[in-house]
């Protein structure tokens, strides 16, 4: 089931299925290793409109939760 | 002059792999931001003299940034570019390289990292790399030097590829992909307790006690330093100067010579804190006084900067630094300017939009004293007792929070989110350690030394003029209507402009109360940044934004200043 990354919990695997918003937005995305088909893993989810840690590769990125809004992901069994 | 450029992804080495090739010292910093300029060396090789630039780090040369900017412009001019690579993460840092081999640029590959993705289980089949990019691939390790010989020497066997094609965007993932399976194979292991830290760390909860708990210890090891460097060195060092000064005195006699070389002598002894000579509180402030916490200072904030740690507080603390109008990020200007004002406005660079830069900069300017200022302070109140060094400092942190949040509403423009890639954990190398923080108390020396000597020169000059005096009687109403400080101590708030370190000295023989004297330190703090950060800020900000922030100053301090007045008083009894 195809989801934003802002609902998953930490601690969850999901494969990254696409982003929405900007060109920009997904471009910045995937240059920095967060990209279609990849699998990522909810690192934490920080409480009161903070940022969400994944990691994907073995490599860890922040990123604020309006961005999380826009990737889509593919939550993994 | 042929131009060598650096190119990678930030945080893969690129400045110290340039400090090794130029034996320039340049900052290098375990978290991705550290070069927003660019600096520029030269290196010989085979007796030709090179110009070697060292880019900001970039993940693609399509820019989403002003830093990406410049280093996509920087690959147009060089005649050959090296593209530093990061072995432990591979797939992601060609996607660059294939980029900048498009170009047709003579090209050579340093895999940098080595000893780390040897140590994470990661194997490169460095000669099928090569044949695949078409250019010379060369493993090192920057830390160690490994493998930095052989990249020079294979230097002119770089050469445009031969086996890239210039493809879109689509195509050149397949390839990385294609690439990145053919000549890589990782050995998988366990998590150690290094990846659970680095987890553990960046977690709500884990984290938040793990912060505090590094932060005080950061807190505990700069003073820890601090007063043992003055207590076993630098104090021992002024006792065996002193009969050398009051010999001079003798020879000088007295007149304008002896008031600015030694200044004033306390029947026989030197008070080297008030006495206000070029040789006594000249050396003393800055080399007794502050110095001791300068070298604590620095070696701790390399520790951190080096170990990775930076990255992981400005996670944990992005939410707080939003509802000030920035993000995480906003802790880099904040901890360098702890140390210098000067980098901690620089270090707003890291912050993308206007508005976030110019909350930074303003409430670095307005709350955050320097290292120097706060040994002072310290010095200064800390023998009055510890509460009022700390109320000083909770007013700057009250302060801190509630101008950011009235900023926050007022200025306008756009606030982008946190978007950073966390670098693993690393143990810093102590020479590269010590050598920063020799840089960096160089830099204060060279720097901060001259201002005092400057600013010492001229309030004895305008006080032979008597020009102090009469500014004093100016600006009376307001310092001791107001403020309820005494009419001397407007004398250290214009020091102040020049050096702060040195204003809070000015204001020892005033013979305040401990709490005017919080008020004092407090409004020298805030009321007007000194005139190296006034520089920056001007230059970083512009001139219509530094006026507006120096107004947000000034009125920020005159209010503070009457409302502490007004508390501090009804607090501590109606004397003061
Ligand atoms: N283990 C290891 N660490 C390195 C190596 N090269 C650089 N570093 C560290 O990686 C971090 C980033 O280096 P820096 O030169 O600032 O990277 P830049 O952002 O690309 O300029 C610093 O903490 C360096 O000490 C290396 O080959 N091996
Ligand atoms: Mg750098």
């Amino acid at each position: 089931m195809t989801t934003e990354l802002i609902t998953l919990q930490a601690g969850t695997r999901a494969a990254v299925a696409g982003f929405t918003g900007s060109q920009g937005f997904a471009w910045k995305l995937r240059t920095i290793g967060i990209r279609e088909g990849k699998i990522l893993t909810v690192v934490a989810r920080h409480p009161f409109g903070g940022p969400v840690v994944v990691s994907v590769d073995g490599r860890a990125v922040t990123l604020g939760r309006g961005m999380a809004r826009r990737v889509l992901v593919d939550v993994q069994a | 002059m042929k131009r060598i450029v650096l190119m990678g992804n930030p945080n893969v080495g690129k400045s110290g792999m340039f400090s090794r090739l130029t034996g320039a010292h340049v900052i290098t910093s375990n978290y991705p931001g550290t070069t927003v300029d660019y600096s520029r060396g030269t290196m010989h090789i085979g007796g030709a003299a090179t110009e070697l630039v060292d880019a900001p780090g970039t993940y693609s040369l399509q820019p989403s940034n002003a830093a990406e900017e410049i280093a996509a412009e920087m690959v147009g001019t060089a005649d050959l570019v090296i593209n530093v690579v990061d072995a432990t993460n591979l797939e992601r840092n060609l996607f660059l390289t294939l980029e900048v081999l498009e170009t047709g640029k003579p090209t050579i590959v340093a895999l940098n990292l080595w000893d780390e993705a040897v140590h994470q289980g990661i194997d490169i089949d460095v000669g099928s790399l090569e044949r695949l990019l078409g250019v010379p691939v060369v493993p090192t390790v920057g830390l160690s030097g490994q493998g930095i010989s052989d990249l020079i020497g294979r230097l002119d066997e770089a050469r445009p590829t031969s086996t890239v094609a210039p493809m879109d965007a689509e195509e050149r993932w397949k390839t990385v992909g294609r690439i990145t399976d053919a000549v890589q194979t990782i050995t998988h292991r366990h998590p150690t307790f290094r990846d659970r830290l680095a987890e553990a760390s960046v977690r709500p909860v884990s984290g938040l006690i793990i912060a505090i708990g590094v932060i005080a210890a950061a807190f505990w090891v700069v003073r820890l330093i601090g007063e043992s460097l003055i207590q076993y060195i630098f104090e021992p060092l002024f006792e065996l100067y002193t009969p050398f000064v009051l010999y001079l005195s003798d020879m000088l006699g007295p007149g304008l010579l002896h008031d600015i070389l030694i200044g004033q002598i306390t029947d026989g002894g030197i008070d080297y804190v008030e006495s206000m000579g070029l040789l006594t509180t000249g050396l003393y402030v800055p080399f007794a006084m502050v110095l001791p916490y300068i070298v604590a200072f620095y070696l701790t904030l390399s520790i951190m900067e080096d170990s990775g740690y930076l990255p992981r507080l400005a996670t944990l603390t992005d939410t707080f630094f939003h509802r000030l109008g920035m993000h995480g990020y906003g802790i880099i200007p904040l901890f360098l300017g702890l140390g210098c004002n000067v980098p901690g406005v620089l270090a707003t660079r890291v912050l993308e939009t206007r508005k976030q830069r110019f909350i930074a900069a303003t409430l670095l300017g307005i709350s955050i004293p320097c290292m120097a200022q706060i040994a002072m302070i310290v010095g200064v109140l800390g023998s009055f007792g510890m509460q009022y060094v700390a109320a000083v400092f909770l007013t700057l942190a009250i302060v801190y929070l509630t101008a950011g949040l009235v900023l926050n509403r007022f200025i306008g423009g756009e606030c982008p989110e946190i978007f950073l890639e966390i670098p693993p954990y690393r143990m810093p190398g102590a020479r590269f350690t010590l050598k920063k923080t020799w840089m960096r108390v160089r830099g204060f020396i060279m720097e901060a030394v001259p201002y005092l000597f400057l600013g010492i020169l001229i309030v004895n000059l305008l006080y032979t003029a008597g020009i102090l005096d009469a500014l004093g009687t100016l600006l009376a109403p307001l310092m001791e209507g107001w403020l309820g400080l005494p009419a001397e101590a407007t004398t250290a708030l214009l020091v102040g402009i020049l050096r702060k370190d040195l204003a809070v000295g000015m204001l020892v023989p005033l013979g305040m109360t401990p709490v005017q004297l919080v008020i004092a330190v407090t409004m020298l703090t805030m009321y007007f940044p000194c005139i190296a950060t006034f520089a920056v800020l001007l230059r970083e900000l512009g001139l219509r934004d530094m006026l507006l922030s120096a107004a947000v100053m000034t009125g920020t301090a005159l209010l503070v200043g009457g409302l502490m007045h007004m508390v501090l008083a009804g607090f501590f009894g109606g004397g003061l």
